[in-house]
């Protein structure tokens, strides 16, 4: 095929090559007016110009050269690259749990991507036994590609198809399941799949990396092997996501699906639990459980599988001076329900306050939840919350904004009663709501105070 | 049997007749505000630090699919990675929580022309890698690196050494401490941009690969843009010689300590080649090599051996490796003061990190060690003949599954000679095994970057202003008339450009600024800190219309802005030199003292001069009262 032959070259670089028959993986000489470089041509990524040619030298560095100082290109020979993550099969020992990995993308495992110069995931059982063996001591592992996505690009019809293959396994009697996803939106998936999947009796363990597994510093490896471990043998029956601990690499931490938010862009600490505290630690032969409230492993296998979603909802993250045209087109488009991430205890301007009206009475649902992440919304406190809530504002408690997002669509998706979906959304299914909020939950201890850096200086945290 | 020879011993054909080659990699830090790829200052570094992480590495595969061999070394020995940090020079891009920011572009146009002055053949679109290092000297497990230019060349002696290749790149960690499972680093020197130029192996004996190392720092030197002071520049040697392979000798600082490195490590290669023909005389193949490892706790309860008593105080274990057939291998001496043993005890100490010395005993090891009782005891219980070679090792049982190991690898190695591997320099000019030699696998294109092309017009820019290179400038030198020493250090100089600008705009000869430049001004710029170019020079072109000689410049100058200037600057105008005559009379006042102080007429010489500058205030040709000196002193004694 010839697009194979010159992948990625368009433009000049493509006519360049075309003209001295010199496709990809070819070993040539390249005479230039900046000299004669020798190498083999390498695909190029299509979204780098179209004025160069990538080649790799004998010591294993690429370089480019660009197409007008090309005087002509000798074909040598030809030397193809097959990136391949070694496989090698799965051992199974039956007094291991089984633990099902179900993959939608992310970086957990990946490989180099010519096309894109970025990384796509390798995922077979064998491939991830190839890349970490220590997966092998824990449990018998089987996967399954549902979706190959970058997380970002997950929706309604991947988390309805999650659920369900969730649901599947416990049924056929897997004993954990690990779902690997992309960071980024890692903790909308988790909150819908909180809903979605009812009384689980194993743990539901998502998983990713924010360094992806082609560096010798990714956390995917000791994420993965914490996940697993979480699925194949902890009795946190409950929707979680397990990710990297604290800035070193010490121990992984569980967080309750409908409370952790990622909370950084690039860090592998990421993960944190919001308004509440982590369920556990997970060292590397223990698990630390911080509290007592988790739902326990059980034997049955009585799971409940609702993957009711109705997506016409929105977030309307508010800032002072917004005007009513942004709630209004929300409504004139459709929309049945608006989560409001207001400011403070919840508050958003006056200037909205006939576009709230409005919604009310075309029957949309308007929940408030708060900006700041940590704390309630207190729509009491000042006159201004008071008069939202005669408009039908409805205070969301201390649900985050993405999690009440994906509650409201779940509830949406099962009725449009007002009352009903009220109470949907305001009765606690995964703690997505807590009655308390722990004195030792809001620590943001801020660097630079002494007792701080002391900390950081004293212990490899 | 070997026979180590001396480096004095030695002439250029002995090194031919074993096949010496060596080549260079030169890694010279720039001398940038901030870092290569994020906005950390480059400051001095600091022993104190404000936090701690740690960090584990995994081997990950190349872009061609393959696993490295250093990586998987590293990768056995579980090293617990701890990076101290200080917040003024590290942020979270240095331990690998931030995405990388865009390539400093003060660093690349300083590693461009570098990369030109090289004559190496430049590229047009960089395209950053990933070089892995899983020791742990980059928090990442990778180093960004890139290549800038190919196949250079820089003139030594009446031949050409070839450049390999430019990269720049960022700098690793500094080493804080390697024990046990567990090593510390510190970050400050992390990101560091430098540039990285690699010779060809095209140095045959010790003295050229200094030579070789000197001129090049000379020449990254010479674009003024390079950082200086311990640790700025750092040389890894590469060594082999006939029949053996390359060996690289790790992070040289001092280049006059390069000779005798390379030296001990051509005749380390000679020996070991000599033991793999010994192995080859006693029929031990590939295939027939044997060892067997045992467990011998048991038999050693009553030893009186230091090491073993004390391991089995501490409830450790004692294993015996027998070696089949390699009697006497371990004691063949490699380097002075080394033996072959010495490179096991290496890979024991390096890969299953048990690193209190000894780590090992032998069965025909010269020092004490167990006696003869228990040796025979050893060698019935490991099931060893006296032909066998017997290695006893200490420590926790993974640490010795590991060094069992890893001796039987060593030693089978021994049957192809030499090992590709990074070693690492000691004091006494004798090395040490650091790594396995990393090979082209642990590439990886950078996916956090897209390539940068190198423009026309960006080369342009930096070759219009590109400095002379310090051979070429020494050559003009030479042939405006400057003597050969003068020539060479006035080419090195960092006052290369202001005597450039003397020669052309004062009346004097290149020939004797280039003294005056060598000699009266570094001392002048020594006591007067701020004295500024532009006085310097109208200064020389006043004295030079006067045709006065440049002594009288420095008595301007000295008496202008010194720091025991006078009052009333004398205007140039109403300078005159000391007349022959007055020096004449002067020198015989002092002659008396000769015949009575009974020194040397050379110290009695420069005696004379120092007391007559003195009394004339510097108005004095040099010369001239060097020869009137002499004559004088001519036909008298001592």
């Amino acid at each position: 095929m010839a697009s194979d032959l010159y992948k990625g070259y368009r433009g000049n670089a493509l006519a360049c090559l075309k003209k001295f028959k010199a496709g990809v993986w070819s070993e040539v000489d390249i005479d230039s007016t900046r000299g004669e470089f020798k190498g083999i041509i390498l695909p190029r990524s299509e979204t780098a110009d179209a004025e160069h040619i990538v080649i790799k030298l004998h010591n294993g560095y690429n370089i480019g050269l660009a197409v007008h100082t090309i005087v002509s290109i000798t074909v040598l020979g030809r030397k193809e690259a097959h990136y391949k993550i070694p496989e090698k099969e799965f051992p199974i020992d039956p007094s291991k749990s089984n633990v099902k990995l179900l993959g939608t993308g992310g970086t957990i495992a990946s490989r180099l991507d010519y096309r894109t110069g970025a990384v796509i995931p390798a995922f077979s059982p064998g491939e991830l036994y190839g890349s970490v063996p220590e997966l092998a001591d824990i449990c018998n592992l089987e996967t399954e590609k549902l979706y190959g996505v970058f997380s970002e690009n997950m929706g309604p019809d991947q988390w309805k198809g999650l659920a369900e293959a969730i649901g599947r396994e416990i049924r056929n009697g897997i004993d954990g399941i690990v779902v690997g996803h992309g960071t980024d939106t890692m903790h909308h998936t988790a909150a819908i799949l909180s809903f979605m999947v009812q009384d689980s009796p194993v743990p539901i363990v998502m998983v990713g990396s924010q360094r992806s597994s082609d560096r010798p510093s990714s956390d995917a490896a000791i994420n993965l092997i914490n996940a697993t471990r979480t699925a194949a043998d902890s009795d946190f029956a409950e929707v979680m996501v397990c990710m990297f601990g604290p800035t070193s690499d010490q121990y992984g931490l569980l967080h309750r699906g409908t409370r952790v938010r990622k909370m950084h862009s690039s860090y592998r600490s990421a993960f944190r639990t919001i308004g509440d505290i982590p369920l556990a630690m997970v060292e590397k032969d223990r698990f630390i459980p911080l509290r007592e409230d988790y739902k326990r492993r059980r034997k049955d296998r009585n799971v409940r599988i609702n993957t009711s979603f109705d997506d016409r909802v929105s977030i309307v993250y508010y800032y002072p001076n917004m005007k009513p045209d942004i709630i209004e087109s929300l409504i004139d488009n459709g929309y049945k329900g608006i989560v409001i991430a207001g400011t403070g205890l919840g508050h958003v301007n006056k200037l909205l306050y006939p576009a709230l009206e409005k919604a009310r009475d075309k029957g949309v649902h308007v929940y408030m939840t708060v900006q700041t992440l940590w704390g309630y919304v207190q729509m009491y406190v000042y006159d201004t919350g008071r008069d939202m809530m005669d408009l039908g504002v409805i205070p969301a408690s201390n649900m985050l904004p993405e999690v009440a997002y994906m509650k409201l669509c779940w509830a949406l998706g099962q009725n449009h009663d007002r009352d009903e979906v009220k109470k949907i959304m305001l009765t606690p299914f995964a703690g997505e709501i807590t009655e308390r909020e722990p004195h030792n939950g809001y620590l943001i201890y801020q660097g630079g105070i002494p007792e701080v850096e002391e900390f950081i200086s004293k212990y490899n945290r | 049997m070997i026979r180590i020879r001396k480096m004095e011993d030695m002439t250029p054909d002995d090194y031919r007749s074993i096949g010496l080659r060596s080549g260079l990699e030169i890694h010279q830090q720039l001398d940038t505000e901030k870092k290569l790829f994020c906005r950390c200052p480059v400051k001095q570094y600091s022993e104190d630090f404000h936090a701690q992480i740690l960090r584990h590495m995994r081997p990950t595969l190349s872009e061609l699919g393959e696993y490295d061999g250093t990586a998987l070394m590293e990768f056995k020995t579980k090293k617990e990675i701890i990076y101290q940090i200080h917040k003024d020079t590290v942020c979270t891009y240095e331990i690998d929580d931030t995405p990388p920011f865009e390539l400093n572009s003060q660093a690349l146009d300083i590693a461009l022309e570098i990369t030109m002055l090289l004559n190496c053949k430049l590229v047009s679109e960089l395209h950053i890698a990933r070089k892995q290092y899983l020791d742990g000297s980059i928090p990442a497990g990778f180093q960004r690196t890139t290549i800038l230019g190919v196949d250079g060349w820089i003139p030594y002696r009446n031949r050409r050494i070839g450049i390999v290749q430019l990269g720049l790149e960022e700098d690793s960690c500094r080493e804080v401490s390697d024990l046990g499972h567990r090593r510390v680093y510190k970050t400050d020197r992390l990101g560091i941009p430098l540039v990285e130029p690699v010779t060809r192996p095209d140095m045959f004996t010790p003295s050229e690969v200094a030579e070789v190392a000197q001129q090049i720092r000379w020449l990254t030197r010479s674009s003024g843009k390079v950082r200086r002071g311990i640790g700025a520049a750092r040389q890894d040697v590469n060594v082999s010689v006939e029949g053996g392979c390359r060996v690289e000798i790790k992070g040289v600082s001092r280049i006059p300590s390069i000779p005798l490195l390379v030296h001990n490590e051509a005749f380390r290669q000679v020996s070991l080649l000599e033991i793999k023909n010994e192995l080859k005389r006693r029929d031990i193949t590939e295939s027939s090599f044997k060892s067997t490892s045992s467990d011998i706790t048991g038999i050693l309860g009553e030893t009186q051996y230091h090491y073993a008593a004390d391991a089995i105080r501490k409830g450790l274990e004692i294993r015996a490796v027998v070696l089949k057939g390699y009697r006497e291998i371990l004691s063949t001496v490699t380097q002075p003061g080394h033996t072959f043993a010495g490179e096991i005890s290496d890979r024991v100490r390096v890969i299953a990190c048990i690193d209190s010395l000894p780590n090992i005993a032998y069965s025909d090891m010269q020092d004490d060690s167990f006696s003869c009782a228990e040796w025979e005891r050893i060698m019935k219980s490991a099931g060893a003949s006296e032909n066998d070679e017997v290695v006893i090792i200490w420590g926790g049982a993974q640490d010795l599954d590991t060094a069992a190991n890893e001796i039987a690898i060593r030693a089978r190695e021994a049957l192809n000679g030499v090992c590709n591997e990074t070693r690492q320099s000691l004091p006494d000019g004798t090395n040490r095994f650091e790594r396995i030699l990393p090979g082209p696998n642990r590439m990886y294109p950078d996916t956090d970057l897209p390539p940068i092309a190198i423009t026309d017009e960006h080369m342009k820019r930096i070759s219009s202003s590109l400095p002379e290179r310090p051979w070429d400038r020494k050559a003009r030198y030479l042939k405006a008339g400057v003597p050969e020493e003068s020539a060479h250090k006035m080419s090195i100089s960092t006052l290369g450009s202001l005597f450039d600008r003397a020669t052309i705009e004062t009346p004097y000869s290149s020939r004797s600024l280039a003294h005056f430049f060598l000699s009266a001004l570094s001392h002048l710029k020594k006591n007067i800190p701020n004295l500024e170019d532009g006085f310097l020079i109208s200064t020389l072109m006043k004295t030079g219309k006067r045709k006065l000689p440049l002594e009288a410049a420095s008595y301007v100058l000295e008496n202008t802005c010194g720091p025991d200037r006078k009052e009333a600057v004398p205007a140039v105008g109403e300078i005159t030199m000391v007349d022959i005559k007055t020096l004449q009379n002067s020198v015989r006042t002092f002659l008396p003292m000769l015949d009575e102080s009974g020194i040397e007429k050379d110290v009695f010489k420069r005696f004379i001069i120092g007391e007559i500058r003195k009394k004339f205030g510097g108005l004095i040709v040099g010369k001239d009262l060097s020869v009137l000196i002499d004559r004088m002193l001519k036909g008298k004694k001592r």
